[in-house]
């Protein structure tokens, strides 16, 4: 239960960040929050060479508000962002996730860039930039790439990131008016892992018919899933009982849940239709 | 290879401690073992028992999810602040009264944790209070017994 072996490389900035990543590449990690790569690295389920802390690179910490859209450095931890202004205001829907992710004590050292990178399909974030339509400034010494959320996540644990790339900042735009969202999940007790969880956005027109909609699942298969079909299917209605139905039945079809000792694929299919009823319903109204 | 050491510098309990520590030990092993303040207790070692919480720069953390070589420039708070003298902090002695402990091992962890939070919300509810514990596992008490008495430090740390 101790940690492997490794030279620790502490970064005073990007730049710092980023020579050390192009050197060492693969055998290096960067150590973010912890609150995921601790835990592997005290089980020895990965021993990299070098750990490249970036806790005090300055500049990647905060959200700022600038042409409709928040920018949310990739170092910005749980607690920051449950105490951001910005997040409550703009961004209700992470705001409204934030308290199921672990407990308190991750949350004040965890960081939002740090879960992403880690890519656990069970957790709530990678799915709720999908629902956002996030975009990820990654960086290497090289130069920058912004990539849509939904090509970053590339399956269990995996993304897209090259081995000389950092995640340095998430890129939300800001939802326009009559846009409502939701976040609810099912976990065995507060702070486990979701057995099913679901981010909601919708759009109303004026006359209170369903423009637009984004339906995303953690916990629903490899990496977080977008229900197209279902999503699509709203547009056009009012997101009246039989729109949510044939929704939730076409939610029920696209997750690729693989089950568990907790829950079986059956029953976390189950939960999919369940929380997309319920999670339509809040968004809908909030959206008005 | 060759061990990579590192020196730094670290305030726990107000206390200047320099040391000079290897890049793999974590932050829970060098409060006990190098600093000798055994308090703090190591559970699960991965983050999910909350028996090493610390307050770290003054927030509750895992202190096994840390390396003591971050903690560099950094305050620490352990379990060994609360008491003063032989004269019990409110929240151990709330605990004490209402039998918040049996084998006391995951104690000093929901103190800390405890401690932050009562600061930052001085008259919690019942739910606030389990919802802020969710975090620290205790195998023997069923926590109604926790839970009773961080309704009793709130109430007598909230007086004037």
């Amino acid at each position: 239960m101790k940690p492997a072996p490794f030279k620790y490389l502490a970064a005073r900035s990007f730049d710092d960040a980023l020579a050390f990543k192009a050197q060492h590449g693969a055998d290096a990690r960067f150590l973010a929050g912890g609150q995921s790569l601790v835990p592997v690295l005290n089980f020895r389920l990965t021993q990299p060479a070098v750990l490249i802390d970036i806790n005090d690179v300055a500049g990647a910490s905060g959200v700022t508000l600038a042409d409709n859209e928040l920018r949310i450095g990739a170092l910005t931890r749980y607690r920051t962002l449950q105490r951001e202004a910005l997040i409550v205001r703009h961004c209700p829907l992470i705001a409204e996730a934030l308290p199921h992710i672990a407990h308190p004590q991750i949350r004040n050292r965890g960081t939002i860039g740090g879960n992403l990178c880690h890519a656990d399909p069970a957790s709530e974030l990678p799915a709720i930039m999908l629902a956002l339509g996030a975009r990820l400034r990654l960086r290497s010494a090289g130069g920058e790439r912004l990539l849509d959320a939904r090509d970053f996540f590339t399956g269990a644990l995996s993304t897209a990131l090259h081995d000389d790339e950092m995640l340095a900042e998430l890129i939300v735009p800001l939802a326009p008016p009559r846009t409502g969202t939701s976040f609810m999940e099912v976990a065995r007790r507060r702070g486990d892992f979701a057995m099913m969880g679901v981010a909601a956005v919708v759009r109303l027109g004026e006359d209170g018919t369903c423009r637009d909609a984004r339906l995303a699942f953690c916990g629903a298969g490899d990496r977080p899933v977008l229900a197209a079909k279902a999503a699509a299917g709203l547009i056009g209605g009012k997101i009246e009982h039989t729109d949510i139905e044939t929704a939730a039945r076409s939610a029920m079809q696209e997750v690729e849940p693989h089950g568990s000792v907790h829950a079986s694929a059956d029953y976390q299919r189950h939960l999919a239709g369940v929380l997309t009823r319920r999670a339509l319903k809040m968004a809908r109204g909030r959206a008005r | 290879m060759s061990t990579d050491v590192h020196d730094i510098v670290v305030t726990v309990n107000g206390r200047r401690y320099e040391r000079r520590v290897g890049a793999r030990l974590l932050l829970s092993d060098f409060i006990r073992h190098e600093l000798l303040l055994a308090g703090t207790h190591v559970g699960c070692e991965h983050g999910v028992c909350g028996a090493c919480t610390i307050l770290f720069d003054g927030e509750p953390i895992r202190s096994c999810l840390m390396f003591a070589v971050q903690a560099d420039g950094h305050e620490i708070t352990t379990v060994e602040s609360l008491a003063d003298g032989e004269k019990l902090h409110p929240l151990q002695q709330a605990m004490h009264e209402c039998h918040g402990l049996q084998c006391g091992y995951c104690t000093p962890g929901i103190l800390m944790t405890m401690k932050a939070f009562l600061a930052e919300h001085p008259s919690p509810s019942e739910a606030e209070i389990r919802e802020a514990l969710s975090g620290n596992l205790c195998r023997c008490t069923g926590y109604q017994h926790i839970v009773d008495a961080m309704l009793l430090a709130a109430k007598r740390m909230a007086r004037p």
